[in-house]
Formats: C-alpha cells, sequence, structure tokens
C-alpha cells in the first residue's frame, strides 16, 4: 500500500518543510501520494504535484480549511487511511499538532520525530531531548509517523506531474474557531533551515544587546537564535528558540554567544555541522559540543568578530 | 467550571541521563525523578483560573507506578483540590495513556483537561492531542495564554510561525507551553496540608481499556558523539578556522 504524505502550506506555496517531508516518505515507500487541504489553494496545490517523489495528489478545499486546524483536517485524512500504510508529516508545530489526532481515530501508536527510517516498520527516534537514541518497531497495521525534518534532506521541487484528484470536504468541527495568526515577518532566512545561524543566550544580559547578534547575523545571512534562558528573561520572542522544546536546527555553522549549553539547548542544536562557541566561562558544557571554542567575553568579541568579518574579501552566503 | 490536570513522573530535566548497558532502556533507579516540567505550568494555570473564581475545583491525575503518586501529591500542595493515581507499572504509551484518561474524564465529567505540550522523557508530545480526538473535543496545543470567558477559552498557541489565536468551546483540552506562567513553589504548610487532600486510587486493569503496547523498543543507544574541538586563541584565529579550515563562511 501507498504512503500518504500531509501537505503542509500557506494555500499559496507549501511550507519548505513538506519536502523533507516528502522525501522521508519516499523511503518508506516509492509510492507516495499527498493530500493537501486548504481554501483557494491551487497554487500550493500545482506545486505539489510538481514534486517528482509524489505520485498522485489529493486535493479538498472548503472555508472551513482556510486556517489548517487539526479538528478539520483529522477528519479527512482518516477516511482516506483504509488505502494506505503509513501516513506521514512533519514534526513541526503543523504536524505535531496533527498527527496525533488521526492516530487516536486511527488507534494507532504514533511514533513521533523519526530522524532515520530503518525499515518500512523500524525507525530511530531522539529520546530525552537527543540525549539517547531509541530504535522502534511498529506493530499496528496503519502507522502514523511524524519526521525530523531537519534529518531529511528536501526532495526536488520541479519535473513532477501527478495526478490531481478532487475529494471530498468532511463536516465542520464548530467548537474550535480560528481567530488571528501573527507572523513575524522577516527576511532573514527562516530558522529552521538557515544555513548558519547566530543565537545568543542569557549572557546577552538585555534586549538591547541582542542588536550585536542581528549586526553578524546582517553579515552572514543568517538567522537569530536563542536559548530558553534569553527567551524567558524576554531578550527575544520564542519564535526564535532552539531546544527541546523549542526548534531543532541543523545549520552548516552555528554560532552559540553568552550560551551555557544546557541540556534542553543542547538538544535543539547539536546535529548542527559546524558550532562555535563565545563564552567567558571555559567550564560552560556548550564547549563540549564545539568545534572551535572562544573563552573570551562576548561585548568585547562580537566587534573584533565583526571587524574581522569585514576583512573578509568575500563571504558566502 | 471543573478542570482536570493531568502530570507525569519524568527524570528531572537537570538530569543527565544513563543508558542502560544492555541497550533496553534509560537508567532509572536512584535517579532524581521530577514532575514533567510543562506539567507543572497545567497546575498552575488551573489553580490560577480556580483563584480568579472562574473554575470550582482543580483535580490532578497520573498514571503510573507507585511512586508516580509524587506528582499528585506535588501538584496538591500547589493548590490541587484532590488527586487521582491510575497505577499501572511499565512503560505505557501515549495511546494507552488517553485511553485511560478518557475513562476518568467520562466519569469525572471536568470542562477542561489540562497537561504539558509534552513530556521530557519520550518527547513524543501526543497524549493531549489523543485524548481530544477520542472524546471528539477541540484541542489547543502549545498555550502560552489563555483566557477563560464563561464557556469559552481564547488560548494563544506557540507556533513555529509565531502565534496563533483561537477560541474553543467548552469542553476543551489545552496542552501547556512552559511560557504559559511561572510555577509556584510549595509552601510548607501547604505541603503539609496536602498530605490530607484525598487521592483516589483506581487500577488500570478495572477501567476495561486495553493498553497493551503498539510499539517496541528494539534498542536505546547513545546518539554518535562530536569529535572533540579546539580552543582558539583569538577571534583572528576563529574567522579564519571558520574561512579556511572549516569553509563555512
Amino acid at each position: 500500500m501507498a504512503v500518504l504524505l500531509i501537505a503542509e502550506h500557506n494555500n499559496k506555496e507549501l511550507r519548505p518543510f513538506t519536502l523533507n517531508a516528502a522525501s522521508a516518505a519516499s523511503q518508506i515507500d516509492s509510492d507516495v501520494h499527498a493530500v493537501i487541504i486548504g481554501q483557494n489553494s491551487a497554487e500550493a496545490t500545482k506545486k505539489l504535484s510538481e514534486l517528482p517523489v509524489v505520485k498522485k495528489v489529493l486535493s479538498v478545499e472548503a472555508a472551513h480549511y482556510e486556517n489548517f486546524t487539526a479538528e478539520n483536517y483529522a477528519p479527512v485524512i482518516v477516511k482516506l487511511a483504509e488505502n494506505y500504510s503509513h501516513i506521514v508529516c512533519s514534526a513541526n508545530t503543523f504536524g505535531k499538532n496533527l498527527m496525533p489526532r488521526i492516530a487516536a481515530h486511527l488507534d494507532t501508536s504514533q511514533v513521533s520525530d523519526i530522524i532515520k527510517v530503518i525499515s518500512p516498520d523500524t525507525f530511530l527516534r531522539p529520546i530525552y531531548a537527543g540525549n539517547a537514541f531509541a530504535t522502534i518497531k511498529s506493530n499496528d497495521a496503519k502507522k502514523c509517523v511524524t519526521i525530523r525534518p531537519t534529518s531529511f534532506d528536501p526532495c526536488e521541487s520541479t519535473g513532477g506531474s501527478a495526478q490531481i484528484e478532487k475529494i471530498e470536504a468532511s463536516e465542520e468541527f464548530s467548537n474550535t474557531k480560528f481567530i488571528k495568526r501573527e507572523e513575524i515577518k522577516s527576511d532573514r532566512p527562516e530558522l529552521g533551515t538557515a544555513r548558519i545561524v547566530v543565537s545568543g543566550g542569557r549572557g546577552m544580559q538585555s534586549g538591547d544587546n541582542f542588536k550585536l547578534i542581528t549586526e553578524i547575523a546582517d553579515k552572514l545571512g543568517a538567522a537569530i537564535g536563542a536559548s530558553r534562558a534569553a527567551v524567558d528573561a524576554g531578550y527575544i520572542s520564542n519564535d526564535h528558540q532552539v531546544g527541546q522544546t523549542g526548534k531543532v536546527v541543523v545549520p552548516d555553522l552555528y554560532i552559540a554567544i553568552g550560551i551555557s549549553g544546557a541540556i534542553q539547548h543542547l538538544a535543539g542544536m547539536k546535529e548542527s555541522k559546524v558550532i562555535v562557541a563565545i563564552n567567558k566561562d571555559g567550564e560552560a558544557p556548550i564547549f563540549s559540543v564545539a568545534d572551535y571554542g572562544l573563552e573570551a567575553d562576548l561585548f568585547e568579541a562580537i566587534p573584533q568578530f565583526m571587524e574581522e568579518l569585514n576583512k573578509l574579501n568575500t563571504i558566502q552566503k | 467550571m471543573k478542570i482536570l490536570v493531568a502530570v507525569k513522573r519524568v527524570i528531572d530535566y537537570n538530569v543527565q541521563i544513563r543508558i542502560k548497558e544492555d541497550g533496553s532502556g534509560v537508567v532509572t533507579d536512584n535517579v532524581k525523578m521530577s514532575t514533567n516540567p510543562p506539567d507543572d505550568n497545567a497546575i498552575e494555570e488551573a489553580v490560577k483560573i480556580k483563584e480568579a473564581g472562574k473554575a470550582t475545583e482543580v483535580v490532578a491525575i497520573t498514571v503510573g507506578e507507585e511512586k508516580a503518586q509524587e506528582t499528585v501529591r506535588k501538584a496538591l500542595a500547589v493548590g490541587a483540590d484532590r488527586g487521582i493515581h491510575v497505577k499501572v507499572d511499565g512503560i505505557l504509551e501515549p495511546l494507552a495513556v488517553s485511553k485511560i484518561l478518557q475513562k476518568i474524564v467520562d466519569k469525572e465529567k471536568p470542562d477542561l483537561v489540562f497537561m504539558g505540550k509534552q513530556a521530557i522523557d519520550d518527547d513524543c508530545n501526543q497524549t493531549g492531542q489523543m485524548l481530544s480526538a477520542l472524546l471528539n473535543w477541540p484541542q489547543a496545543t502549545f498555550a502560552s495564554k489563555i483566557d477563560v470567558n464563561d464557556n469559552k477559552l481564547e488560548v494563544t498557541r506557540e507556533i513555529d510561525e509565531g502565534l496563533e489565536t483561537i477560541e474553543i468551546n467548552v469542553p476543551a483540552i489545552v496542552t501547556c507551553d512552559l511560557r504559559l506562567n511561572e510555577p509556584r513553589y510549595a509552601s510548607l504548610p501547604n505541603i503539609m496540608k496536602a498530605k490530607k487532600k484525598p487521592i483516589e486510587e483506581i487500577a488500570a486493569s478495572d477501567l476495561g481499556v486495553d493498553i497493551s503496547p503498539r510499539l517496541k523498543q528494539l534498542k536505546v543507544e547513545e546518539p554518535p558523539k562530536r569529535k572533540a574541538g579546539i580552543k582558539v586563541a583569538n577571534v583572528a584565529e576563529l574567522v579564519q578556522k571558520l574561512k579556511n579550515e572549516a569553509k563555512v563562511i
């Protein structure tokens, strides 16, 4: 039986992690169908049909799908499930919110946040904030799987031409009403997909001082991250939080400034390709995962860092 | 309004976990255990709602072995009125826990069920959503702000793109984010008082639900270690290394 991928989108475009989830789905079985649930979502539906790994697209539009509420999404997918062996989506806030609702309806034990497909019924997933890896075999007939997007490369986004089939809408769930979404707009790359992330911690001492992080991020074309301590202290908004309860990032370069490296923070960044830590406490746990550690006062080091960057002829973006 | 709050006993968030030599799991014997951190936020929020005169009773529930009762006792010490302990040995999957909670909801008929958004041991992030599916109730996950207005809740949710606000009708499930509030500490007199509050014990086997595992944990292992890094002497050396050795800038 085929695998059903749930597309995440904003009605115009696919959200980037849909490509990572599609790639994970294709590792489970080459026969991947994708369902897109939205309103006036023809554009996003077309893009979904162009993913070469997707063999068939199922599309449904209705006003009550405009804001992607799990209570409205779940019945559509549950109805489709009989034709599929697996249901797959990303383990970001979209998939975390949605998939368990589907799994419970199907009486299936979900496998959350996998980082590797070992076989169609066996998966690797981090537990305890990534301090252990568990190999999990599912004995359920239908498998509900969310994938850690940063652990799977995005699939090709063009070249395919899957057939698009319209399906029927389910009844509206009237006890949940969408009010508003406040998206933080930024010209910067998204934290979850950025090639470089510059993060600040409690060592920044104030929200104002995060300007120093911003300058470096601008120079490097990087996204801005933060530790939970910095978020809790009110220096920066929560959508920047990296860690067990924030975002998991796997950039080519992660620069941790004034971050001590609590277990919960390391869980969100320690798979980064190259890690730099700047901290005045030489014993800080962040140094245990850093490829390059600099023991220094960040208020001296950051201006020097900018100066050195300015000396470079070229900076990769 | 009656609020049921589910709490889980987990290895304390400050403990560096150890993996059993035979790869069968994580060492929990003689390890400091605590309430799952966002479950503390769930209790705090329920107690605050009651203190604001918008709820009449807060009931704390846990599902687990004998010692899991400590988490209920702690909830009672910070303001929950009474407790329920569904006793079961061994590790339960979120699907099983949600089926047990569904039975308790049928019996207790709360208007709201709160719990943390995720347990920091298995990091599954499923139970609240599964329970709301089984009950066909609205779900407000990852809540960082809750306003109670009669029989409606306005909830602000932490999502990847920023914040989302939804309005849900009770009865409803809310899973709590760490930013929802600042959990209080229990005072000594309240800890003493909590010892007198009732905790009802129920055997999971008496609830008539299938809690058999569907997943098999084949192996638990250490994640690959990063190779040791180096300390650089100054910023110039750092930038030179990033440019010429790591080739990332």
